[in-house]
């Protein structure tokens, strides 16, 4: 009974806060716009019986799944946010991976202080994160006061409302989610293999791209997961950094949300973005399971 | 260590230059005269004024205290609970589902999470305010809490439950006597997180939140599209102070707690 | 374990078992952990399980904790059935494997911990663990944690933990695996002065077992969700009944063969055993013997082989057996009483005569089972009632003792141990010797199984 009622309460929680507000996306993404309240229709209606469930399936379609193919506003949308999500992520992981080297590399004593050090900012408001370096990237910002102090540029860039300043927004917040997962691998390595394969004839720069990079591999893997999934769907980042140019997912369903009030058009946009994110979600869980059983 | 050479040095030099920089400046600029936030016009606390004085941020900020408390504590209920069905429940109908609500929201974006809720709070006819940011915030914090809590669980020796059922505790007696306080660092941690992830979340509170709700992420957010100000500035500054206070003493809490172990330990071993 | 007055209710059929297993059986999914089992245990007995992992032996135990419950049949104690009573409310205490001792509370309230369930007044409490830290010898250590003190305190701690409820019956699940081999032979000690003076029934697993030989009034071997045998530990060694149980305790010879009725024409009684042990020793009479060879063989040694070249091996070792000789075997067995089970096993050896055989077991395939320590090794033949050729492979030297491997005609392998009574220096048998294996004919069982 005990039991029964432990494993009951997160479950009833998690089904009516997570999983019914699901189901209710799926099916408002097959309804239709409509001027009411709520702006939807059809509204399923239990008190008219069978004929009244049968009806409200009826007019159900994937009306607005054909709509997200013939504007291609959505179709460039979802390409740019992969676009942006790759590009940061590959940027994450070639400044990351060098932190995340050096800090394993530090002596022992010193390796929970740097270690704190990335993650601090995680504790930090993300928002705060982002807002920080819009002073910086603005065209009378700092960046540009101190490039055009040096004398390498005559006249202020535009690097604020970029998809640049987007860039260096994601790769700025993710950069802990790069750096802990690669640490945490390259930590365990024991450093007589190094010395092993020095001895058996390779150079330091060989040891590493044979040794150090393929024994980091399932912390490069988590790594870039952790940046790219999350990036997919950002809202904040581009919203205060990017330009009216930027196309983002997020921003796009934010905005069709908001300001057009097409709920149903958002629900078919928030459906393909989680169908797209399925297929990577997948690969991080099977390189999690990977490192579990080689870590027995 | 023997492989520490310059390139390690230059690229955490960088490295934590690029990390923290930015907050340096905020934290700088906060301090600022002028209203103009990139030109320095000399040492103020002015804006650090300004901002108690304004009545609409205070407001957010009591709101969204407010939210993380609830929202922390019930996630932490709830995800502790949570993780003990997840380690120990091996067989039960519907597991699969359960331990899939259970990780989905960690990497669900916030738009459609924040989406879908309010779609729900709607369905249902409930007024969108502070009661609907705790609901929104307490499902998607109790799945880290349960990750944070299951975490520890995996490590916990089962046999000391056992040993606490045999020595004449009822099962509660146990969690309560025994397991509790042994996952108790794990269990506050992950309260720890869930506040955070509360007071920092933006977007799941744009969807869930009423007019007559409005948390401090919402009042930032709506500030800063118009651009930099200093009052933010000031604002960040507190955040960003709160946070690494709270954060450099836990660390050095646990650091001491693990030292006086080891020195127990040692002494132990020698008789 | 000499116990006085001899300690054995289950040879009483009036006394009433404390446990009764009546047909328990444990699954596991497909797997079968503990397969229609049915044993009694008797109060004060100290009773050990003992088995390689995944006996099922934990599994017995800890549905005598209540921590599982059987898939079918009963377990009861002190007639009380025990299926739907959960841990807590049995009179039955644990000591854990890990110890289990919770790391958040000191010794003090690891102790107390079981006391303050029940409705015990406090100072009655305070009494009881002091009386237990007493007995422990843990007075000094009451306020510390359990990761301030060593693993040998731990362990007490356990100990007294669990003694605290004064329960009717004691599990204790590998309780010296975690300590050092010498710390562990003083704590067996411990365990058996401390189950004495408590006179609680005792339940250990163990898969050591010259601990479950030290410490238990009955052991019982397992294997595969079964109980091969119980009985007290010298009859598990002298007599086991199974090749599983003399190999699983300690070393054993085991030699396959067909039994034969011996033919019986004087009545057995006629011979008794030690008559025929008395001349089994040949190292008693072989002593004086060299003695008139010393000269010469100094002589050869030192004087004559640095000249002539290498030591004469054919002197050192026994001319290969004549014919005559092996088929006079039979003559020198002609003393040996008649009856019991003659072994047939090797056409280059004679049957190995076991009199203590039973009758019933002519014609069957049996092993024939018999201790190193049991067998005599000399290089002259013995007058035994078996008396078996070979060759020394190997020696052994363990201090105390000498294992000597040493392989038969045919290619049967032989393990026989002697005592160093003696200085190594004048071990007069070593490697590549001819020598002769000799037993009684009671010193071995046959096993049918």
């Amino acid at each position: 009974m005990r039991r029964f009622a432990l494993i009951a309460v997160p479950y009833l929680w998690l089904l009516a806060l997570f999983l019914v507000p699901f189901l209710i996306v799926m099916k408002i993404s097959l309804s239709d716009i409509a001027l009411a309240i709520p702006p939807y229709t059809p509204k399923l209606d239990l008190t008219g019986g069978w004929d009244a469930v049968t009806s409200f399936f009826k007019a159900l379609d994937f009306e607005n799944f054909e709509f997200l193919t013939s504007d291609d506003l959505y179709w460039k949308a979802y390409l740019s946010s992969f676009k942006i999500a790759l590009i940061s992520t590959v940027l994450a992981l070639l400044i990351g991976y060098p932190i995340a080297y050096s800090m394993a590399r530090a002596a022992p004593e010193w390796r929970p202080t740097l270690l704190m050090l990335v993650i601090l900012p995680f504790w930090t408001s993300f928002l705060i994160r982002v807002y920080a370096w819009m002073g910086i990237l603005s065209n009378e910002g700092l960046l540009n006061q101190f490039l055009l102090w040096t004398g390498l540029i005559s006249e202020p860039l535009t690097i604020l409302n970029t998809n640049t300043a987007v860039y260096i927004g994601i790769v700025y917040t993710y950069l802990p989610f790069m750096i802990l997962p690669i640490y945490s691998t390259l930590e365990k390595m024991d450093d007589s293999l190094l010395e092993a394969a020095e001895d058996l004839g390779c150079s330091r720069t060989s040891a590493f791209w044979l040794i150090t990079v393929p024994l980091s591999k399932t912390g490069i893997i988590a790594g870039c997961f952790l940046v790219f999934i999350p990036t997919l769907g950002e809202f904040v980042i581009p919203s205060l950094l990017g330009g009216s140019q930027t196309l983002m997912i997020g921003k796009v369903l934010w905005e069709e949300f908001f300001n057009n009030r097409d709920w149903p058009v958002a629900s078919a946009v928030a459906i393909i973005l989680l169908l797209i994110l399925i297929i990577p979600i997948i690969l991080f869980q099977r390189n999690e399971q990977k490192q579990r059983e080689m870590e027995g | 260590m023997k492989r520490f050479t310059w390139f390690n040095v230059t690229a955490l030099t960088l490295g934590f230059a690029f990390l923290y920089l930015p907050m340096v400046i905020l934290v700088i600029y906060s301090f600022n005269e002028s209203k103009l936030v990139t030109v320095w016009a000399g040492f103020s606390t002015k804006w650090y004024g300004e901002l108690l004085q304004n009545e609409a941020f205070l407001n957010a900020a009591w709101v969204t205290i407010k939210v993380a408390v609830f929202s922390s504590t019930l996630a932490t209920v709830l995800g502790t609970m949570a993780a003990y069905v997840l380690v120990r429940a091996n067989r039960f109908k519907g597991r699969t589902l359960f331990s899939g609500m259970i990780y989905a929201p960690l990497v669900m974006p916030e738009v459609i999470t924040g989406l879908s809720l309010l779609l729900l709070f709607i369905g249902i006819g409930l007024d969108r305010g502070v009661l609907t940011i705790v609901l929104a915030h307490t499902t998607f914090a109790m799945c880290y809490v349960s990750v944070v809590v299951s975490s520890r669980l995996v490590s916990f020796d089962r046999s000391l439950e056992e040993a606490a059922l045999d020595l004449g505790c009822s099962p509660w007696q146990a969690f309560r006597l025994v397991t509790l306080p042994i996952i108790a660092p794990a269990v506050i941690s992950g309260w720890l997180l869930a506040f955070t992830l509360s007071l920092d979340d933006l977007v799941i509170a744009s969807f869930t939140a009423g007019p007559s709700a409005t948390t401090l992420p919402i009042k930032i957010f709506s500030a800063v599209r118009l651009g930099v100000s200093p009052e933010i500035n000031a604002l960040s500054t507190i955040m960003i102070a709160i946070v690494t206070v709270g954060v450099i003493s836990a660390s050095l809490i646990s650091k001491q707690a693990s030292l006086k172990q080891q020195r127990d330990e040692q002494a132990a071993a020698r008789g | 374990m000499a116990q006085e007055p001899l300690f054995e209710p289950w040879n009483d059929p009036s006394e009433k078992p404390l446990i009764q297993f009546k047909n328990v059986t444990k699954r596991f999914g497909d797997f079968i952990a503990i397969d229609d089992l049915t044993q009694d245990i008797y109060e004060k007995e100290f009773f050990a399980l003992l088995g390689p992992s995944g006996c099922g032996k934990t599994t017995m135990m800890r549905m005598l904790g209540g921590f599982e419950t059987p898939t079918s049949g009963t377990i009861s104690i002190a007639g009380q059935d025990m299926n739907n009573v959960p841990p807590n409310k049995r009179a039955v205490n644990m000591m854990f494997q890990s110890y289990a001792l919770f790391p958040h509370l000191s010794i003090y309230e690891n102790i107390a911990f079981g006391l303050r369930r029940t409705d015990m007044a406090k100072d009655a409490i305070d009494a009881r663990v002091n009386e237990m830290l007493k007995l422990t010898r843990l007075e000094k250590f009451a306020q510390r944690k359990p990761h301030q003190i060593s693993g040998g305190q731990r362990q007490r701690v356990a100990l007294a933990r669990s003694l605290a409820k004064a329960p009717k019956l004691l599990l204790l699940d590998e309780p010296l695996g975690a300590l050092d081999k010498k710390l562990r032979q003083d704590t067996q000690f411990e365990l058996m002065d401390i189950q004495e003076k408590t006179g609680t029934t005792f339940v250990i697993v163990t898969h050591d077992q010259e601990e479950a030989m030290t410490v238990a009034s009955r052991v019982a071997v397992m294997d595969e969700g079964r109980i091969i045998q119980v009985a007290t530990p010298d009859a598990i060694y002298e007599a086991p009944n199974s090749t599983y149980v003399a190999d699983f305790i300690g070393d054993v010879n085991l030699i396959k063969g067909t039994a034969e009725l011996r033919v019986s024409s004087k009545p057995a009684e006629q011979t008794t055993p030690e008559t025929l042990e008395a001349p089994a020793d040949p190292f008693v009479d072989d002593t004086p013997r060299p003695q008139p060879n010393k000269l010469g063989e100094w002589l050869h040694d030192k004087v004559l082989s640095p000249i002539i070249g290498e030591r004469d091996e054919p002197i050192k070792r026994l001319p290969p057996p004549s014919a005559a000789e092996l088929t006079a075997t039979p003559e020198v067995t002609s003393d040996i009483p008649e009856g019991g089970i003659a072994l047939n096993w090797s056409d280059q050896h004679p049957a190995i005569i076991v009199s203590n055989g039973d009758e019933a077991q002519d014609g069957k395939a049996l092993t024939f089972a018999i201790r190193p320590e049991k067998l005599n090794i000399a290089k002259d033949k013995p007058d035994a009632a078996n008396a078996l050729q070979g060759t020394v492979i190997d020696i052994a030297y363990l201090g105390n003792v000498s294992t000597y491997h040493v392989e038969l005609k045919g290619g049967q392998m032989i393990k026989a141990q002697m005592a160093n009574a003696r200085r190594l220096a004048k071990r007069d048998i070593t490697w590549e010797d001819t020598v002769w294996v000799s037993f009684t004919d009671t010193a071995g069982v046959l096993l049918e199984r």
